[in-house]
């Protein structure tokens, strides 16, 4: 450990309980804690075990396209106004997104499990499909949980998950988002878990998976960390990524904690805060549990959770990862928010700029970019682009009509 | 949690055997629940269960969902449950116990929780959510004043049930299937030999509940002979969601808390 390590204690959490300070845990029914140390002790096998890390890694490489490539936005940067912004295009692995990072994780230790099975919950579908195709790679059956809401406005992620032979269960209950659709797989782990394994789409649920998703995606800051060290000779001084659960954000800034770099993490702000409908628990909500740890959530003064809003299917979530908490409490990531409207113009402006049409979710992060682009006039940024936009096209062109465009 | 010690002392002491029924509190709405647990003290309940109603009852299947989203859309908080909880005690002196999901108890706040449900006469909580390693905050608050109900499951490994049994208080709730919540037509095979061996294992530390699944007279006589008490549910629920708390809907919730209670003493 070095002294900065020392002093924050950061590279030690989450502790043996999951715990990432005051925030984590393990709030589920009894019938599950079995199957979570089952997994947990598996986990503390895989993580340390050589061949499981090297048969993993060539699976990223060969098979998802893996390291991304990390791009100098020039046009970009001049349209902000930002001295240099690189993006880390996730939107180039296989399935279009960083969710593949951790399926494929997820996949090969069930398969060292015996699980034959594997399940998920999905919001823009993009970790259905990751599921999907690495269940597909390794011969396993899958089934999919998804909102009724998030079905009508990814269509184009269902067909491709029935394409890759996985079953998606559209949840008719609550928000019919991905909320719900969280409850229902965790309804289906608690009767089947014998043979299943449940591969969360995110660093959130109760320990090992904010852990365990956190190492899977820590690739996007490590392959970061040795590309702009070598395209400009030293580090960033800010990396911004969206937060929904918050994985690809903590895959990007993870190897960085202990750095000298600045990070903003940009929550979806929806019709904006004050308006009430939106996905900002940090920036507006209040600890609690949901879905098995304790974190920042949106809810209501009963202690019922709020229904989230977002244009962003992705970011559409009451709840954040733990570790999120924890960073924010730290006050060592800055977590902010922007609106639809002002990621719908950060989408649009990255197509036309750099021929590049990034997710919904991801063009929060560029739109949290440019929120701040006065104090970034002279600072290197790097941008984790999450994800690409083609399964939002639908959505794009039902809003332009509606706006009469 | 005298109350409740008292409850399960007598029952032994004359043979028989608990039944405890659960209805969602605030279905079809609050003033009617007081209402219902009358009917079921009355039709022969000897502890009765509220749930309280949650956004996100992950433990639960369609049946109790269902009454959680009609008690939540008639405006029923924790506030409201525990005032009720004050009029209920005005007229029986049942064992009551709340089960609630963690996050709306947290979000009250867990030293003024424990203190106003004490007060309006609760006596003992049961948690899903809240495992052995995350409950030891509400137990030690809880000490003397409620029992915190501990669950157990036939995925609980036999070191880890002694600890949860250690810890617990009140009963045990031993989940039967490995599931959710709702009413089931076969239950597992084993069941029988499962309490049994569950039962042995408690050594006497702490009444053994069966709960999950069990839903017929037929059912309630098979794994009563197995158990301290049974708990039925999702079945009591589904008469309220068809008949809410009209006359006829407390008849048929009178009639099946009686037949239910007539097979576990026979």
């Amino acid at each position: 450990m070095n002294k900065a390590e020392e002093k924050t204690g950061r590279a030690t959490v989450p502790d043996e309980r999951g715990y990432f300070g005051a925030y984590g845990g393990r709030f589920v029914p009894e019938t599950l804690i079995a199957a979570l140390d089952e997994l947990a002790e598996a986990y503390e096998l895989y993580r340390y075990d050589q061949a499981f890390q090297e048969e993993l890694k060539g699976w990223l490489s060969s098979y998802c396209g893996r390291p991304t490539a990390l791009y100098r936005a020039k046009r970009l940067a001049l349209e902000l106004g930002v001295k240099e912004i690189y993006l880390k295009r996730e939107d180039l692995a296989h399935t279009g997104a960083h969710k593949i990072n951790n399926t494929m994780g997820q996949a090969l230790m069930a398969r060292r499990m015996g699980k034959k099975r594997l399940i998920a919950e999905t919001g823009a579908g993009q970790h259905g499909v990751a599921t999907a195709t690495a269940a597909a790679l390794f011969g396993l059956e899958c089934e999919v949980y998804m909102g009724e809401k998030d079905i009508e406005r990814q269509a184009m992620n269902v067909y491709r998950m029935n394409l890759l032979g996985a079953k998606v269960i559209p949840v008719t209950s609550g928000s019919r988002t991905l909320k719900d659709a969280t409850n229902e797989a965790i309804r289906d782990w608690v009767t089947n878990v014998g043979h299943t394994h449940y591969s969360i789409g995110s660093v959130v649920g109760p320990h090992p998976y904010p852990l365990m998703v956190r190492d899977f995606q820590r690739i996007i800051g490590l392959e970061t960390r040795t590309q702009i060290l070598e395209i400009h000779g030293s580090l960033p001084d800010y990396i911004f990524a969206c937060v929904g659960g918050g994985s690809n954000a903590i895959g990007v800034f993870h190897p960085f904690l202990e750095d000298d770099v600045k990070m903003v993490g940009v929550e979806a702000a929806g019709s904006g805060i004050e308006s009430g409908a939106h996905s900002a628990p940090l920036c507006a909500g209040e600890p609690g549990v949901l879905h098995g740890s304790l974190s920042y959530l949106l809810q209501t003064d009963d202690g019922q959770i709020e229904e989230a809003h977002s244009i962003s299917a992705g970011l559409d979530y009451p709840g954040v990862g733990p570790e999120h908490s924890f960073l924010n409490d730290q006050g060592r990531v800055e977590y902010i928010s922007v609106t639809d409207d002002q990621a719908l113009a950060a989408l649009r402006l990255l197509c036309r700029a750099e021929g590049i049409i990034p997710a919904l979710e991801s063009a929060h992060a560029l739109a949290g970019v440019a929120s701040l682009a006065k104090q970034l006039k002279e600072q290197i940024v790097v941008i984790n682009l999450s994800g690409r936009g083609d399964k939002d096209v639908a959505t794009l062109a039902a809003l332009e009509e509606k706006e009469g465009k | 949690m005298l109350r409740l010690n008292r409850s399960f002392a007598e029952l032994k002491k004359q043979g028989r055997k608990a039944l405890i029924t659960f209805i969602t509190a605030g279905d079809p709405d609050l003033e009617a629940t007081c209402d219902l647990v009358e009917t079921l003290v009355a039709a022969g309940a000897d502890i009765v269960e509220l749930g309280v109603p949650f956004s996100d009852p992950l433990a639960d299947g369609p049946t109790i969902q269902a009454a959680s989203t009609r008690a939540l859309a008639q405006g029923t908080t924790l506030k409201k449950i525990i005032a009720t909880v004050k009029e209920i005690r005005r007229r029986t002196e049942v064992s009551l116990i709340l089960m609630s999901y963690y996050n709306p108890l947290y979000h009250y706040g867990l030293e003024k929780l424990v203190r106003d449900v004490y007060e309006a006469g609760v006596d003992g909580l049961i948690v899903p959510d809240l495992p052995l390693e995350e409950s030891a905050e509400l137990r030690r608050l809880a000490a003397e004043k409620l029992a915190i109900i501990p669950l157990a499951a036939p995925t609980t490994p036999d070191g880890r049930l002694t600890d949860i049994v250690a810890a617990g208080s009140g009963f045990l709730y031993y989940v039967t299937v490995t599931g959710i919540t709702g009413t089931r037509t076969k239950l597992p095979e084993a069941l029988s030999h499962s309490l049994d061996q569950v039962k042995k294992k408690i050594s006497g530390k702490l009444p053994l509940a069966a709960g999950f699944g069990i839903s017929t007279p037929e059912q309630a006589r098979t794994v009563g002979k197995h158990a301290d008490a049974i708990i039925v549910g999702s079945a009591l629920v589904e008469i309220i969601a068809r008949q809410g708390a009209s006359k006829a809907g407390r008849q048929e919730l009178s009639g099946r808390v009686k037949a239910l209670r007539l097979a576990l003493d026979s």
